[in-house]
């Protein structure tokens, strides 16, 4: 079973269809019980950096979250969910993130284009990963966002370009993992990543 | 290289599909999640829905409409029409939208583009403007309520301002182009992309697949609206895109 976190950010509809489309079970919660027993966690996100945190906070899943990836089981942000997997957001106001992926996520006033990052930008492979096995270069995704992450080589998976500076796309460290785009918002490839996410939990 | 988008518009009365010439003229041509997922298979790049009778009346068929489609597409959602408050923004993005896109009620309370944006992000906040060259041909002005009312506010002050305040992206309504399928409003789209630094959707005059090929290369535009031209079955968003490509126009092709 995969649990969507429910942290009252954003409608979580399109990307629960989108897994239960690739026969998942799918469960929406916030219980901690539930999040602890899944095979794979998503913890998606619209909204901004230290809302999700509160929200994180004030429903008790800092702790849990921090569980789940001690007991390696896979965790996928996406969007936002993917910026607070970071240590530290600057969006509104600095604000301490939950640490699991390194670096930190900035404003993108030093890209020279246009803010936010909106629409379909091709992936450029860094280091190749499972999750991307039926990803082929140059593969369009869906990204709306205004913050980016900046993180080490070695975590850095997929990036698109965009204004000169290359946007991180896909970070892993272990078993956690961040989006950057909405693989759910993806047409076709994005249908690929989350089933090669199907394929990492059930393996 | 981010991708030119290609964006179907359908707008929508009662829970079906309408397209309308000059905002009159009204035909149906359907369910708005089923044309939505038959774009979604051609590669569209985004559907907007625009509900446009609701300034005037209930919008309570919408909100199935819309989760329907945010469940049922593989791709983003765009909803707009007689959004009036920050309620109307939560409404809308609480049943699946991505984007929702405010009009009339933007010019008469600016301050909502600001609040939308502070509380759910820049890039769900989409400012529709639909403007008109003026008489004397020194600019354009902006109307509201679907075309009816003048507000005298002049194009450009009012895109710059609405950037100013958090918009994220603004859709440009040509209404000299607009049902006239002769071509996107090239003088008026190139003013306003260089007027802002948020991306810009044209709308407003698209008759063919040229058009749209057309409007990304003599503008800087991001993305391309139309309505008839899919709607009729006139051309696939396929086979725009394959023009583009041809043209050396960075688009998302199916592959």
């Amino acid at each position: 079973m995969i649990a969507v976190i429910d942290y009252h950010v954003g409608n979580l509809g399109s990307v629960t269809n989108a897994l239960r489309r690739l026969d998942m079970d799918v469960e929406v919660t916030s219980d901690p019980e539930v999040i602890l027993q899944a095979d794979g966690v998503i913890l998606p996100g619209v909204g901004t950096f230290p809302v999700a945190m509160k929200n994180l906070e004030n429903e008790h899943l800092i702790e849990v979250l921090n569980e789940v990836k001690a007991k390696k089981t896979p965790i996928m942000g996406i969007c936002l969910g993917m910026q607070v997997l970071f240590e530290k957001g600057y969006e509104v106001e600095e604000t301490k993130g939950l640490g699991f992926l390194d670096g930190e996520v900035k404003y993108m006033d030093d890209v020279k284009a246009k803010i936010p990052h909106m629409g379909w930008n091709q992936l450029v492979i860094n280091h190749p990963h499972p999750l991307l096995k039926y990803v082929q270069e140059g593969d369009y995704v869906y990204f709306v966002h205004s913050y980016r992450a900046h993180t080490t080589d070695d975590e850095l998976i997929a990036y698109a370009s965009y204004g000169g500076v290359k946007v991180p796309a896909v970070v892993i460290k272990d078993n956690v993992i961040g989006c950057q785009f909405h693989p759910e918002k993806s047409g076709e490839v994005g249908k690929k990543i989350l089933l090669a996410f199907k394929e990492l939990v059930s393996c | 290289m981010l991708a030119k988008r290609i964006i179907p518009c359908l707008d929508i009365k009662d829970g079906k599909v309408v397209k309308g010439v000059n905002f009159v003229g009204l035909k149906d041509v359907g369910d708005p999640v089923e044309l939505a997922k038959e774009y979604d298979r051609q590669c569209a790049d985004e559907v907007v829905f625009l509900d446009i009778t609701a300034t005037y009346e209930d919008r309570g068929i919408i909100k199935d409409v819309i989760q329907r489609a945010a469940n049922e597409l593989s791709i983003p959602l765009c909803v707009g029409g007689g959004i009036r408050s920050l309620e109307d923004f939560r409404m809308i993005l609480s049943v699946g939208a991505d984007k929702v896109s405010v009009n009339s009620a933007a010019i008469k309370n600016p301050q909502l583009i600001k609040e939308a944006s502070d509380e759910f992000g820049v890039q769900c906040v989409v400012v529709a403007v639909d403007a008109k060259m003026r008489e004397d041909h020194s600019g354009w002005d902006v109307y509201i309520a679907g075309g009816r009312e003048n507000t005298g506010i002049d194009l450009l002050e009012w895109v710059k301002k609405c950037e100013a305040l958090g918009a994220g992206e603004i859709l440009l309504t040509s209404m000299d182009a607009d049902g006239t399928r002769e071509g996107f409003d090239i003088e008026m789209l190139k003013t306003v992309v260089e007027a802002v630094h948020i991306p810009v959707i044209a709308s407003g005059g698209c008759g063919g697949k040229e058009d749209i090929a057309d409007v990304f290369e003599k503008t800087n535009c991001d993305a391309a609206l139309a309505a008839s031209l899919f709607h009729y079955q006139e051309a696939t968003v396929d086979e725009v895109k394959e023009i583009c490509a041809k043209r050396h126009i960075p688009v998302r092709r199916n592959r």
